[in-house]
């Protein structure tokens, strides 16, 4: 089961730094789409239930600065 | 950022006074130099630092503290101190540039209601509007939003609907009036009976609208993050061949003198600034829309509207205002006025559409006693007494029946015909009115360079032929059922270039299925229809027409900004590069090319944010 879910994504310094964190999240196995919008401070990420720790886990990886809050 | 700002001024000062003293003393003279650096450059060093940790090289942090302290390494003090002073100051200004357009979107959007006052049993409670039911009464105050879709059952006032409308001229409403959600009251108190719950209210969809809108990327977006992506592993490999190779080759190569260019290079590496400039305009662009009332549901179709090629509007509701109304009256020995009344007469206890359009052209009381023997004969038309004389009305067909002679209008529409004691009076045309700016609309559509603006209606042939010929649409189909306008709409996505867009207009009433397949489907008036919202990648609230042509131009205005920051600033920062390789450009050339550009793209993306001029 895919699950749709948007989340507010707060602390990314910029634009180049969230396109690298939404590439790091579409590898992340059963992601199907992830879209960061530096802008808006809004992620939006198709995938499975499962892999929702593990995009938690590379955001705080990656970014570790960076706070996320389901909307 | 008041910090760093405080920061930022600090390590400017004490780089001036080592920069215009010149002490005696170079060691106390580069002392100050390393302690303005940092004050400025200490966070970038602690994240640079952090982040190899972690495996992330070539990031801008890392690249800064390179270039920095390979200047300081060759003694370029003055240089060093400056590239990371400059790049703080481009950060904070990027900074201040994305929180203001990002303030400036939220001020817009701010039409969440934070509470209603709900009539319960005990008088008046304060509560969050998502605990308000269907069928409550809530009461409004000048000032408050109202926070539910609901109709006015006692009082009467002004609305503000700008943030949902773009419109600045306030709104009368009185009791029995459909209110929004979103509208601001202005001067009188009002009562309202709620009709939708706070979820289905209009508030919250265009909240939700607004708030999904930016996950749709442009391809210009895409491209500069791509572009982003390869540059800066280039630029830096570019760097490190340059500090290496030349000086082990060539015979009289100076090694510091390489190692000053591949460190410039360094300093132009830098893609944050050349990324965030286009996300940036296209923000903008989306905000500027919603400032004019119009809602854009992403940056894709914003980019899309600027190709616009081919525009076909649905008519009822789109070009004409769906309302019937009188548009002629053609009175025999008698005025129009005195024709109009008898006709208002005649027609005063039928509920047709037609008798409700002629009662408000009419607009007087009626005296119901002055009617006797009303008789309405369905398909035919009335016949009813009215000051002690026979009145017959009705279509051509009820003329012919009674045996009047009468003479046959020409116009498009709904045509009454009045007897007066059989003998012909008159006729009365009612029609569909075509909205005031449909014509200007199609007018400045072409002069934008839109190749074709088609009309498709369900509507009869010579209805459609006229509307289209007075507004000055290029072709029409008529008598299209439902399915009939999305098999137009196919074939037309087939003729159109490739690069070229189609939009549809349409009201977003049982035409859904073809705002879906059009590249664009803008829903007009789509106040209060929520089907309309949803189905429709650009929404425009109000029903004019007019803002299409507004769109399209806010679309090309962003694009062009957004073609402007890519061109710009890939331009000079290859120039500077090149520069840089030959030796013909310093390090300061290279923080131009870095935070200047930034800045002016900056400035330039702020720009689609103003829409006044459009």
């Amino acid at each position: 089961m895919k699950m749709n879910i948007k989340f507010k994504i707060k602390g990314l310094d910029c634009a180049n730094c969230a396109a690298e964190l939404e590439r790091k999240i579409q590898k992340i196995e059963g992601v199907t789409k992830v879209s960061i919008s530096f802008m808006a401070e809004k992620m939006e990420v198709e995938c499975d239930a499962d892999s929702l720790e593990k995009i938690k886990k590379t955001i705080k990886k990656e970014e570790p600065d960076v706070s996320i809050d389901k909307i | 950022m008041k910090k760093k700002a405080i920061k930022i001024i600090v390590a400017l000062l004490l780089y001036v006074f080592a920069m215009l003293v010149k002490l005696e003393n170079v060691w106390i003279n580069n002392g100050i130099f390393i302690i303005s650096y940092f004050i400025v450059g200490w966070e970038i060093l602690k994240k640079a630092i952090r982040n190899i940790l972690r495996g992330k090289v070539l990031d801008e942090n890392f690249l800064m503290s390179v270039a920095t302290i390979g200047a300081f390494g060759i003694g370029e003090f003055p240089e060093a101190v400056a590239v990371m002073l400059f790049y703080q100051i481009g950060e904070l200004f990027q900074s201040y540039a994305v929180d203001r357009s990002r303030k400036s979107i939220a001020n817009l959007m701010d039409i969440r209601p934070d509470y209603a006052n709900v009539y319960r049993k005990d008088g008046i409670e304060k509560v969050n509007p998502e605990e308000v039911n269907m069928g409550e009464r809530i009461v409004v105050k000048p000032g408050e939003k109202i926070p539910l879709d609901g109709c006015i059952v006692e009082g009467k006032t002004s609305l503000d609907t700008k943030a949902l409308t773009g419109e600045s001229m306030p709104r009368d409403v009185k009791e029995g009036d459909d209110v929004l959600s979103g509208c601001i009251n202005l001067n009188g108190v009002i009562k309202i009976e709620v009709k939708k719950e706070y979820g289905e209210s209009t508030v919250s969809k265009i909240l939700d609208l607004v708030e999904n809108a930016s996950s749709k990327k442009s391809k210009s977006e895409n491209f500069i993050t791509k572009f982003a992506r390869y540059y800066t592993p280039i630029v830096v490999g570019i760097a490190v061949i340059l500090a290496i190779i030349p000086p082990l080759v060539l015979l009289e190569a100076n090694f510091s003198e390489w190692l000053y260019r591949a460190l410039s290079f360094l300093v132009v590496s830098c893609p944050c600034a050349l990324v965030i400039s286009i996300p940036l305009s296209f923000f903008g662009g989306i905000g500027g829309a919603s400032k004019m009332g119009v809602l854009v549901k992403g940056s894709n179709y914003l980019e899309a509207l600027s190709n616009t090629e081919i525009v076909v509007f649905d008519k009822t509701g789109t070009l004409t205002k769906g309302i019937f109304e009188v548009q002629k009256v053609k009175a025999i020995d008698m005025t129009e006025q005195e024709l109009l009344k008898i006709a208002a007469y005649a027609e005063h206890y039928s509920n047709h559409p037609i008798s409700l359009s002629i009662q408000r052209a009419y607009q007087q009381e009626i005296d119901e006693k002055q009617i006797e023997n009303y008789k309405e004969l369905p398909g035919f038309g009335i016949v009813t007494k009215i000051e002690g004389r026979e009145i017959l009305i009705g279509n051509e067909k009820w003329m012919q029946e009674r045996q009047i002679i009468f003479e046959k209008g020409d116009e498009v529409g709904t045509i009454l015909y009045v007897a007066i004691e059989d003998k012909y009076a008159g006729y009365i045309v009612i029609a569909d009115q075509i909205k005031e700016d449909a014509k200007k609309t199609v007018e400045e559509l072409k002069k934008n360079r839109i190749k074709q603006t088609i009309m498709l209606t369900g509507d009869r042939k010579e209805v459609g032929e006229c509307v289209a010929k007075q507004i000055g649409i290029d072709k029409t189909y008529t008598e299209l059922l439902p399915v009939d306008k999305v098999k137009k709409v196919e074939e037309l996505l087939k003729q159109k270039s490739a690069k070229g867009k189609i939009v549809f207009v349409g009201d977003g009433i049982n035409d859904a299925p073809v705002l879906t397949l059009a590249d664009i489907g803008i829903a007009m008036g789509a106040l209060g229809a929520d089907s309309a919202i949803e189905a429709a990648d650009v929404v425009i609230m109000t029903d004019e027409p007019y803002k299409i042509v507004k769109s399209i131009k806010l679309a090309r205005k962003t694009m062009k900004i957004v073609k402007e920051n890519i061109t710009f600033a890939i331009f000079i920062k290859v120039l500077v590069l090149i520069l840089t390789a030959f030796g013909l450009s310093t390090m300061w050339e290279a923080v131009f090319a870095d935070v200047g550009v930034s800045i002016i793209a900056i400035i330039n993306a702020l720009r689609s944010l103003r829409v006044k001029n459009i």
